[in-house]
């Protein structure tokens, strides 16, 4: 089993039996007789209060911060919510936390004007789910690989790099180089640390949510972890600019000052354009893994839809041609795990390097 | 719908890890892994500097050296050519002096010689007016010892101063 | 007043897919004429073709981000009916 034929073979066979884990635990949830791809894939997509693994299911902490319970609630096993049934005044319903009412349904506190749909009463949640957990998992991994880099350079002073030292080192000269020098100029040192986490952080959970078996993470594909990290460059890039920054939104020097008297109409398109930048940096994120998530799923899907409509041959049949595009997607996949790490490192740097740059001439 | 709104406790958990993984490793990993490449960097740049001017250097002593040995060689052809020279000199000096020497000394002989010969002449004329004169006594002792002779002599002598 | 809602509800759904699928031929044009404009650049010029290819990502991630402003719409359309 050495020879790069055997070990694809049994490459494919560990997708496709990886792959039939994910879709019969979504099955299973949403029905015997009909297969929903959407449902399933959503499912994956959104976050999770446990973790599956094949069929298996890891329950994760509980933890709500309740004004009406007195604060701090848990933390608790989610596995008491599991089933659908109230726990402790609590319900869950399609992963969301509601109070319950004495009858064991959601507490409905009021009723929207128009459509007249219930207003649920609802905790907020602090449980750490499933994509914390990556958080959680990703943070770990990235304090281990340079702690143990940095010790490396410690312990080998002035000597050739070695083991997970040397595999970092060109990425990390990498960010300097290609990303940071050339973006921020000068002061690029005092952005540096910043860079690299943001980049070895996106990298790392990219990567890891495309780890088959482990639960199927999805970190980075999830908009509030994209959404923190835009954030980050944003309160950074704001935090940073200098006077020439803020005048060039505030009153944009070299355009005519009808532009800017009565109605001021350039720090309109400035101040948009200054709030879109973070904004498009996490849907960028978010979109680009989540649609890779989805695309491999989608794949997957094919083979159990076959199944549904012309029984198991279908299914054996569709099977092969679905595996081989959802390996080719996973190759693309990684390629995109590095390269949305780059986007975002690099975009943050050039908005760095806007905030900091030193403007010798009006222009 | 629901994926496009951030949940407030992802966002919590994710600041605070994701802050925290920045602050630990800013302080224990990126400062001591970006001072460690610059190190060997600013070291690797000062080794070839320094390689540079080893090699400069070294082109500059070579430079030096064959600097050095044209000028010895130039030296020494000057010298060889002096010395060429000055044997010249001395010779052609030798072989005036010797000329002039050879000259003064054949002039001088020949003025000897021909003060010898002078004096041989005049040696030669003296005798030779001795000699002339003895004869002449004998040839007039044996003539006057004849009267007849002695009056035909002083006849004789008569007759040429009388023609004279 | 039922088949209108069937109706209305049928178009808006085939508005997201019809918008989603002209985003998507925007980006595909914007990003295509990137692509290969950095490729000719760069055979072009090959000594700076480190340049133009971290260029040729940041356009091309601009164009994205503005194609995935469409998608998202049109996702935000389609969920909601």
């Amino acid at each position: 089993m050495s020879t790069p034929k055997a070990r694809f073979l049994a490459l494919l066979l560990v997708l496709m039996t990886s792959f039939g884990a994910i879709a019969s635990g979504g099955e299973e949830k949403h029905g015997e007789e009909t297969f929903v791809p959407g449902d399933v894939i959503i499912h994956h997509v959104l976050d999770n209060h446990e973790i599956h693994i094949g069929n298996f299911h890891i329950p994760l902490p509980i933890i709500l911060w309740d004004s009406k319970n007195g604060g701090l609630v848990g933390p608790f096993s989610s596995h008491h919510l599991a089933g659908g049934e109230a726990h402790n005044g609590y319900i869950m319903d399609h992963e969301k936390i509601y109070h319950a009412d004495e009858a064991g349904g959601k507490l409905v506190v009021g009723h929207e004007e128009e459509t007249n749909e219930p207003i649920y009463s609802k905790p907020l949640d602090f449980s750490i789910t499933k994509a914390v957990a990556g958080v959680f998992l990703t943070s770990i991994l990235l304090l281990i690989i340079f702690i143990a880099a940095a010790k490396g350079y410690a312990k080998r002073e002035g000597q050739a790099p070695k083991g997970i030292q040397s595999a970092m080192e060109p990425l990390i000269v990498f960010v300097r180089d290609e990303i940071a020098k050339p973006s921020i100029g000068k002061k690029y040192e005092k952005f540096l640390p910043y860079l690299l986490t943001v980049f070895f952080f996106i990298w790392i959970a990219n990567l890891l949510g495309l780890i088959p078996f482990i639960g199927g993470f999805n970190v980075t594909g999830n908009i509030a972890v994209a959404l923190v990290l835009a954030l980050m460059t944003f309160v950074l890039t704001a935090a940073n600019g200098n006077k020439d920054y803020w005048m060039h939104i505030l009153w944009t020097p070299g355009v005519p000052w009808w532009l800017k008297v009565p109605i001021p109409l350039m720090f309109i398109i400035e101040f948009i354009g200054f709030l879109s930048k973070p904004i498009v940096l996490m849907l960028r994120l978010f979109a680009n893994i989540t649609a890779g998530h989805i695309i491999i799923l989608a794949f997957v899907s094919l083979i159990f839809i076959f199944d549904n409509l012309y029984g198991a041959a279908g299914g054996y049949g569709v099977s092969i041609v679905s595996v081989i595009f959802s390996i080719f997607m996973f190759c693309i996949e990684l390629l995109v795990a590095f390269l949305q790490a780059y986007v975002f490192t690099l975009l943050s740097a050039l908005y760095l390097g806007s905030a900091v740059e030193e403007h010798a001439h009006e222009h | 719908m629901e994926l496009l709104t951030p949940n407030i406790g992802l966002v919590f958990w994710m600041s605070l890890a994701f802050l925290t993984v920045l602050f630990v490793l800013r302080k224990f990993a990126w400062s001591g892994i970006l001072k460690a490449l610059k190190e060997r960097e600013d070291f690797i740049e000062r080794s070839l500097k320094s390689a540079e001017e080893a090699k400069a250097q070294m082109s500059s002593l070579k430079a030096e050296n064959e600097n050095l040995l044209a000028e010895a060689r130039a030296e020494r052809e000057t010298i060889l050519k002096e010395a060429k020279e000055m044997k010249e000199k001395i010779l052609s000096d030798a072989k005036t002096v010797a000329s002039e020497e050879g000259n003064r000394l054949i002039a001088a002989a020949r003025g000897e010689i021909e003060k010898e010969k002078n004096q041989a002449l005049s040696d030669i004329k003296k005798q030779v007016g001795e000699i002339s004169l003895e004869i002449a006594e004998k040839v007039i002792r044996k003539e006057l010892s004849d009267t007849n002779a002695q009056e035909a002599l002083v006849a004789e002598h008569l007759s040429k101063a009388q023609s004279n | 007043m039922e088949l209108l809602t069937i109706l209305l509800d049928g178009i808006a759904q085939m508005g997201a897919g019809i918008g989603a699928g002209i985003a998507v031929i925007g980006a595909g044009l914007g990003i295509g004429r990137i692509g290969g404009s950095a490729l000719e650049s760069m055979a072009r010029q090959p000594e700076v073709s480190g340049d133009i290819r971290a260029n040729m990502i940041v356009a091309a991630a601009l164009v994205e981000g503005a194609a995935f402003f469409g998608i998202i719409v049109c996702l935000l359309i389609a969920l909601a009916g």
